[in-house]
């Protein structure tokens, strides 16, 4: 056990299945203590997931999540909120004409009313999508490549390296993000979205770094790695191919944490007054109704569209992340899916498919032994 | 329920006097997944007191599941889907441990029936002490018992088991792994159990340690007579320690008679095959140490 | 206790290493902030005494020395608790400025952290548990809470509760209409604070909780496949035993020792938060210096955030120590 205790991480699974389960199917003592989020053996052939769940999938079919409701309303929300911010600029007004009348309430002619100054809310919510979301995005990748380099890097060359690496993460860890993205923020006379969404970036790989960082850290003594260095691959090429891929879905995980974050970031600076200087997002857009009273004059139309879309996609990125923390321990699936196929399965033989007298209710270790009061009925 | 069992089917080989203390009629068990996989097909077994009953066969035969459905522990998606288990008291009456259920279960647990688990790395809580573990056992079970009680007992355990009573304090990882082994079968004697399913108690550690573990129960068992369910996929071993053995493959039992009988003249092909397939650290390939000679029917079929 | 003599080090290099960044941050920008800095105070029709040059020196760093010497005097200051004199409370200096507002961020956002953690736990432990039930479903909408911008929900919840409703009061710490001079030692001024601080504690809860309660549950799921969990059950202990003592310890563990992590999110959510509330307490000190570009007063403040933040975290880390024997075992 590592000193860091930062690196005993924060998803650990435990030994594989329930013990039944993996011995009806492959026999073999539990002995896989997996060490991090990555399974022992490839994705590609997950044996004992088979056992509480259908057939196996090989491939890229073995990677995607499982199709469930989350995931749905998760893509749901977050494509449908990009598709807005791609196409609807191009059907409303130029955001920025303001010779509209000012602070009026929605009207078939301007659908969300218009601001103080006359500028046509829809328009701005529209282009104001863009912004945000090409902020975040922006945001999201300088995050993910920097915590890339400085978790799997450091992680699995270990030694010096290592520590330095791993100093720089864990300090940059623990200083205070928007403080010091504020400090930095209120420096710098002119402020571009590329500027903000580097100084979001910079700020915010820290957390991944750390995640990454325990995972290649317990890759690298796996065996088919081991396999590897012992063939004579080079380091970098190990990097790339082996254990890259198998971080696909932590990496997916962590990028759309970071963009979550970068928006959220990018919405808390410009509500300050320190975001993209000329730029229209949805932050800048509160920011302008704060400063007119929109809030205390009832005027919601113009406060409320701009922080729920942000609400909304944010709920969507993180619905996502709950689906591909699903695939990454696929026992947060498979664990309630099992109570619930027994519960089902008890529900039929008592409801009419007896398979012998003495089926009916039996309850066996679940939910409802844990209630203790009630049997199931 | 207290009329004398009748004498199962496949009861062979048990030893005159011997009197029943769990006795498994027709228990199914299914993995409900899709499809439906069906663990455990119909299987009847009787354990006598102070019995050891192996129950051997190749992984994935439904063995392990089998000693888990006895003990009202499946987890999800397994479900028990027919079939009876009693177990018949020492002070003369029979439960149903197939209708247990709630709180007379948590009592019925450990009581007259403990378990030890595969590979007991992970089978002690890694934040609390040992000592901690052991008293959560009679406070749960004995709530009568004074600290010193606890104390004394808890101390009188390990010794047993050959451990030093100073590891009271200790947490699991600073065990060793045969020493965690001991503990948790010091745990399972605690409350003087009937019957004790031990689940491939020795397969993760190394000979030498298996040896002692194995020594330790055999001595137990003289001591406290209780009866044990020992799981493994182990024949040799089996055939040395217990008094009747059990074959399943594929969910059934296949054969069911005294280790002599099984050695000597097994009925089932595949106990055949089985008996053929463990290699002799003399004498021909496919022999037995005990003879030295070779045995089967298949010629030179090595699994 | 090599892992607590390892974790000390390593805070006191990060205070370092925190102090050194608020050095260097000016230095960093492009212009010339000090140069920015002295034109914006005479533009502000403030003369620059002698004692303010000093001040200002201690900030930015003499003209004619080098950077190291700037660098070990400005050391030198700081561990003198000489940070400088605000121009926007001109003569203030800073750190009387922020010894005022530090006891209601701590006191506002320590309480607010320790519910929102606590009740993260508890309700992931739970709905952990009941893995498989109706209970499941809670988990969308805490996710949806999760991601929705604190001072969004802010401003939701003032125009509410405090314009609509008028059940709380829109702005500040406490009346600052009936204590005329300022906080009081009184049963009723605490009413007051209470009374204010409800609707931001409850946007700090509320946004934060989420986290924490899914993060929990799934490590709950997790640990609940457990072999000493099985074990347990065989044993036949209590339901409520091992729910506490075998699971959710056990499953808690990473939640403690990610709580750095995730403090500095709620951190970050209350300093806008502060704002939008006109809270007295460091968050609005630092966007009110922002605002006027006082850099002294700034830099300040983020030095006592990040000061208290690695405070918080160190504290966690002990505790985290004392929990989990292995670390004391293995380090």
């Amino acid at each position: 056990m590592p000193d860091d205790i930062r690196d005993a991480e924060t998803v650990t699974p435990a030994v594989d299945a329930a013990p039944s389960a993996s011995v009806v199917v492959d026999g073999l003592p539990p002995q896989n203590h997996t060490q991090g989020i990555v399974p022992d053996v490839p994705i590609t052939t997950p044996d004992h997931v088979v056992a509480a769940g259908p057939a196996p999938k090989r491939g890229l079919r073995a990677m995607l999540p499982p199709f469930s409701g989350k995931l749905l309303i998760g893509l749901i929300l977050t494509l449908g909120i990009l598709l807005f911010a791609v196409l609807a600029p191009l059907l409303s007004q130029d955001p920025r004409y303001l010779k509209n009348a000012s602070r009026l309430p929605p009207s078939s002619e301007h659908l969300l009313g218009t601001t103080a100054s006359g500028a046509d809310i829809f328009a701005q919510l529209a282009h104001g999508g863009l912004g945000s979301l090409m902020v975040g995005l922006l945001a999201g990748i300088i995050a993910v490549v920097l915590s890339l380099f400085f978790g799997v890097v450091s992680g699995y060359t270990g030694g010096w390296t290592n520590d330095l690496l791993s100093f720089v993460t864990n300090v940059m860890l623990v200083i205070p993000g928007l403080p010091l993205i504020i400090v930095i923020s209120a420096y710098l006379e002119s402020r571009s979205l590329v500027v903000i969404a580097l100084v979001l970036g910079l700020t915010g790989w820290a957390g991944g770094a750390v995640v990454l960082r325990s995972q290649a850290k317990s890759l690298r003594s796996r065996d088919y790695v081991s396999a590897a260095r012992v063939a004579g691959e080079k380091s970098g090429r190990i990097i790339l191919v082996e254990i890259l891929p198998n971080l696909l879905p932590l990496l997916t995980a962590q990028f759309l944490g970071a963009v979550l974050l970068a928006i959220l970031g990018e919405a808390g600076l410009s509500y300050l007054g320190l975001g993209p200087s000329g730029s229209i997002t949805w932050g800048t857009m509160l920011s302008e109704a704060r400063a007119q009273n929109a809030f205390l004059d009832g005027s919601w139309w113009w406060y409320v569209p701009p922080g729920l879309l942000i609400a909304l996609f944010g709920c969507g990125l993180a619905l996502l992340n709950f689906s591909i923390d699903e695939i990454i321990n696929p026992r947060l699936r498979t664990a309630p899916a099992a109570v619930k196929s027994v519960r089902v399965a008890r529900k039929n033989r008592r409801a009419g498919k007896p398979a012998g007298p003495t089926a009916s209710t039996r309850p066996s270790l679940d939910a409802s032994t844990r209630d203790d009061e009630k049997v199931n009925a | 329920m207290s009329a004398v069992p009748t004498k199962p089917a496949g009861d062979a080989g048990v030893a005159p006097g011997a009197v029943p203390v769990l006795t498994a009629r027709n228990v199914s068990i299914e993995y409900q997944v899709d499809p439906v996989v069906k663990a455990v097909k119909d299987v009847s077994l009787t354990l006598h007191r102070g019995e050891i009953l192996g129950l051997a066969g190749e992984s994935g035969c439904g063995k392990t599941t089998l000693a888990y459905g006895l003990n009202q522990l499946l987890k999800p998606p397994a479900l028990r889907t027919s079939g009876e288990i009693v177990l018949h008291d020492k002070d003369g009456h029979d439960i149903d441990v197939a209708a247990l259920s709630g709180e007379r279960l948590r009592a019925f647990r450990w009581d007259k029936i403990s378990m030890v688990f595969q590979g007991a790395m992970n089978s002690l809580n890694p934040v609390i002490t040992v000592k901690a573990q052991l008293f959560d056992v009679f406070d749960t079970h004995r709530p009568g018992m004074s600290k010193k009680e606890k104390l004394a007992r808890s101390r009188e355990l390990l010794e047993l088991v050959g451990v030093d009573p100073n590891r009271l304090n200790s947490f699991a990882h600073e065990l060793s792994g045969g020493m965690r082994q001991r503990v948790m079968i010091a745990m399972a004697l605690a409350l003087n159990p009937q019957v004790m399913i031990m689940d491939e108690p020795t397969t993760a550690l190394d000979v030498v340690v298996q040896r002692g573990i194995i020594r330790e129960i055999m001595r137990l068992r003289e001591q406290l007579d209780f009866a044990v369910v020992f799981i493994t996929h182990d024949l040799p071993m089996l055939l040395e320690i217990s008094d009747r053995i059990a074959v399943m493959l594929r969910g059934e039992i296949v054969e069911l008679n005294s280790s002599e009988n099984i050695y000597e003249a097994p009925q089932h092909e595949y106990t055949r095959k089985l008996l053929a397939s463990f290699p002799s650290l003399t004498g021909e390939r496919g022999s037995f140490v005990r003879t030295g000679s070779g045995t089967g029917d298949d010629t030179g079929e090595v699994a | 206790m090599r892992f607590f003599a390892r974790r000390i080090t390593f805070y006191l290099i990060t205070l370092w290493a925190a102090i050194s960044l608020n050095f260097a941050i000016p230095k960093m920008m492009p212009g010339d902030p000090k140069q920015l800095f002295m034109e914006k105070l005479m533009r502000k029709g403030i003369e620059i005494t002698p004692g303010m040059q000093k001040s200002i020196d201690l900030l930015f760093g003499e003209d004619d020395s080098s950077l190291w010497d700037q660098y070990v005097s400005y050391l030198n200051n700081i561990f003198h608790g000489n940070l400088g004199v605000s121009t926007t409370f001109f003569p203030k200096p800073v750190t009387e400025l922020i010894a005022a507002a530090l006891p209601w961020t701590l006191g506002l956002m320590g309480i607010a952290t320790i519910i929102s953690f606590v009740l993260g736990i508890a309700g992931g432990a739970w709905v952990g548990w009941k893995r498989g039930t109706w209970v499941d479903h809670v988990i969308p909408a805490s996710t949806l809470l999760q991601a929705l911008p604190y001072f969004w929900l802010a401003l939701i919840l003032i125009s509410t509760f405090a314009v609509t409703l008028q059940w709380f009061p829109v702005i500040g710490g406490y009346d600052i209409f009936s204590y005329d001079y300022g906080p009081e030692w009184s049963w009723s001024f605490v009413g007051s604070v209470i009374y204010h601080g409800t609707l931001p504690a409850m946007t700090i809860i509320i946004s934060s909780v989420g986290g924490w309660l899914l993060g929990m549950r799934n490590m709950m799921v997790a640990t609940l496949s457990e072999d000493y969990i099985t074990t347990a059950e065989a044993k036949g202990l209590r339901p409520m035993r091992i729910a506490r003592t075998y699971a959710t310890r056990n499953a808690a563990l990473p939640s403690i020792a990610g709580f750095g992590i995730s403090l500095g999110f709620v951190v970050a959510g209350s300093v806008v938060m502060e704002e939008v509330f006109s809270y007295p307490g460091l968050g609005k000190l630092l966007f009110d210096a922002v605002r006027e570009n006082d850099y002294a007063l700034m830099q300040g403040v983020f030095l006592v955030i990040t000061v208290a933040v690695l405070a918080a975290n160190f504290i966690m880390d002990m505790i985290y120590g004392f929990i989990d024997p292995r670390t004391r075992h293995n380090a």
